[in-house]
């Protein structure tokens, strides 16, 4: 339960970093939940970009502007600037080239969002050190062998590349294993520790 | 029979068996080849009721071999309309909320302008002394139909295939006059291997003896065996390798045994002999060689300087393509470079890819996937649109 209602958590921290009426591109939209959600509480101009068919096809059924797609190769015909936002929302890990791909979201959008797993989490950190294993859980549940998240990265380490891509971090919310907000005033190796998500706000 | 055949042919093209709109000398359709078509007549069906701020109109724009009769009693075959399975009383397009519009094309054969009908000047049928009519010229005389019945803005274009490129030209050059559009099974342009399973239709035509120039009905006489063979090919990239074998495998034809023979004896060649037999009762010769020239002519990008985004610039209306993955006549690949090019005009797109072995005729088939996109896409430009009734 506490998984769901800190993925719940993640999309409202989303949608409360987006202002009514935004012009929004969100890569990876899955089923259309956030879509949906910011469509209803925000009245954005949404679209979404989804890779499995069968996403895609709910997110048009539901009368969502989704086009079936990879951010690894078509976020390249977007033009720039086109979208207020572009969000990211736990996805980041399942590209093959993460760098280029964030790259791409800020070029596309004045700002982006972008969401993830932190690998830095302390029952990662746990489950390696003391089981000497890949962690698996409820969070993150596929094996080493099939999981699609073929990039971890840990909250320090994403802050590392956005510096790299000469981004600017507008805000940062680290979300702890029940999707509780970790205070502000926390130093980042705290949140490294104990946030299981971030949501961070880019733009360049 | 063959003579009455031919008769047949010229009176529907003349006076058909469907409401049509003739323009006099004074309305001309401006064509691409650079001259004008007068007069000229397009044949049409509509179904439901217009209301009163013109704003629930549907304009269904029919493929190659297709008519106006989408959702009504064909009156040649006498089979139900073409997309009835989609469009009616309480269907996905439920014509009791919308006003349904389908119009033959000009180079048809079912009443609006085509080889097959009277040519004034003449008197007698204009054969290849018809212009060659382009996919923008059809959709030029549409505007002309649309424009007849006061309708400022469709609400919705559609269709697939050649219907799909109708689709998009009307996108590209007439974008403010509607609102949302669903190209299906189509693309941009034609590919150099659509245009040559064209170019050997054309020339199974044009092989045959009775075909006279293009005159054949000067003669009393129809090109019936050229033209049956020019169904049989296209008919098999209609469909796909799985679905052929998967229904005809290689069973044979109301015999044991092989005949060391030319006959039949397989299903597939019973069943495309099949096919061009009865294409050939209900399609004029001519009019199948200038409908797949506007097909092979059209170029989108290319009228457009060469991108395809500039076809689509600033663009507000909202697109949803669809594409089906057995379908090697239009492959996925042309619906996503429309998709890209759409993208780059940050238009509003949707594109469903849709698994099937049905290949390109699934947009014809009931797929419930394609249903669900289709009355998804419809009823989110509907709430839009302000149309929920």
């Amino acid at each position: 339960m506490s998984v769901n209602r800190a993925q719940r958590v993640d999309l409202e921290v989303v949608t409360d970093l987006i202002p009514a009426n935004s012009r929004v591109l969100d890569v990876g939209s899955g089923d259309g939940l956030l879509l949906e959600l910011l469509q209803e509480t925000k009245q954005v101009d949404g679209r979404g970009l989804e890779l499995s068919q069968r996403g895609v096809n709910e997110c048009v059924a539901r009368g969502l502007s989704v086009v079936q797609g990879d951010a690894d190769k078509d976020l390249e015909f977007y033009p720039d600037k086109g979208f207020d936002f572009v969000v990211l929302s736990q996805t980041l890990q399942a590209t093959r080239n993460p760098k280029l791909v964030l790259d791409e979201l800020l070029r596309i959008g004045n700002r982006a969002i972008v969401s993830f797993p932190n690998f830095g989490h302390w029952r990662v950190r746990f489950s390696l050190l003391v089981k000497g294993r890949m962690p698996v859980t409820k969070d993150l549940p596929y094996s080493w062998y099939d999981t699609p998240n073929i990039h971890f990265c840990t909250i320090r380490d994403f802050v590392n590349l956005c510096e790299e891509l000469g981004a600017t971090v507008e805000k940062a919310t680290a979300l702890d294993a029940n999707g509780q907000k970790i205070g502000l005033s926390m130093p980042w190796w705290f949140w490294n520790f104990f946030g299981q998500q971030a949501v961070f706000l880019l733009r360049r | 029979m063959a003579a009455q055949r031919a008769a047949r042919t010229n009176d529907e093209a003349d006076h058909p068996s469907s409401p049509v709109l003739r323009f006099g000398p004074d309305k001309p359709l401006k064509l691409d080849a650079g001259t004008f078509l007068a007069p000229f007549q397009i044949a049409y069906q509509t179904y439901g009721t217009l209301n009163d701020a013109r704003s629930n109109a549907i304009l269904v724009c029919h493929a190659l071999t297709g008519d106006q009769h989408v959702a009504n009693t064909n009156p040649v075959t006498g089979k139900p309309g073409w997309w009835e399975v989609l469009i009616g009383p309480g269907r996905i397009i439920d014509t009791n909320r919308f006003f349904v519009i389908c119009s033959n094309v000009v180079g048809g054969c079912l009443g609006s302008t085509g080889p097959a009908s009277t040519n004034p000047a003449t008197g007698k049928p204009y054969g290849l002394d018809l212009p060659i009519i382009t996919i923008r010229d059809m959709v030029r005389a549409q505007t002309m139909l649309v424009d007849h019945f006061g309708i400022e803005k469709l609400f919705c274009v559609l269709g697939g295939s050649m219907g799909g490129m109708q689709v998009l030209e009307w996108a590209a050059s007439h974008s403010e006059r509607v609102f949302c559009v669903l190209p299906i099974a189509t693309g941009a342009r034609h590919s150099s291997q659509n245009i040559a399973f064209h170019e050997v239709g054309r020339q199974a035509v044009m092989a045959d003896p009775d075909w006279h120039g293009g005159k054949y009905l000067d003669f009393g006489k129809r090109p019936e065996k050229g033209l049956a063979v020019a169904r049989m090919a296209a008919h098999i990239t209609y469909l796909s390798e799985a679905a052929l074998h998967r229904k005809f495998g290689r069973n044979l034809q109301d015999r044991e045994a092989l005949t060391f023979g030319f006959d039949a004896d397989f299903q597939i060649e019973s069943y495309l002999r099949h096919q061009g037999m009865t294409f050939v009762d209900r399609f004029d010769a001519n009019s199948y060689l200038y409908l797949t020239r506007a097909m092979d002519y059209f170029d989108l990008a290319a009228d457009h300087g060469g991108r395809l985004a500039d076809a689509f610039a600033g663009t507000k209306t909202r697109f949803c393509l669809v594409s089906f993955t057995s379908d090697w006549l239009f492959p996925t690949e042309e619906s996503r470079s429309i998709v890209h090019a759409l993208n780059a005009a940050g238009a509003s797109v949707s594109f469903v890819e849709i698994e099937t072995d049905r290949g390109h005729d699934a947009f014809l088939l009931d797929e419930p996937e394609l249903f669900a996109a289709i009355n998804g896409f419809i009823a989110s430009a509907a709430r839009a649109r302000g149309l929920s009734l």
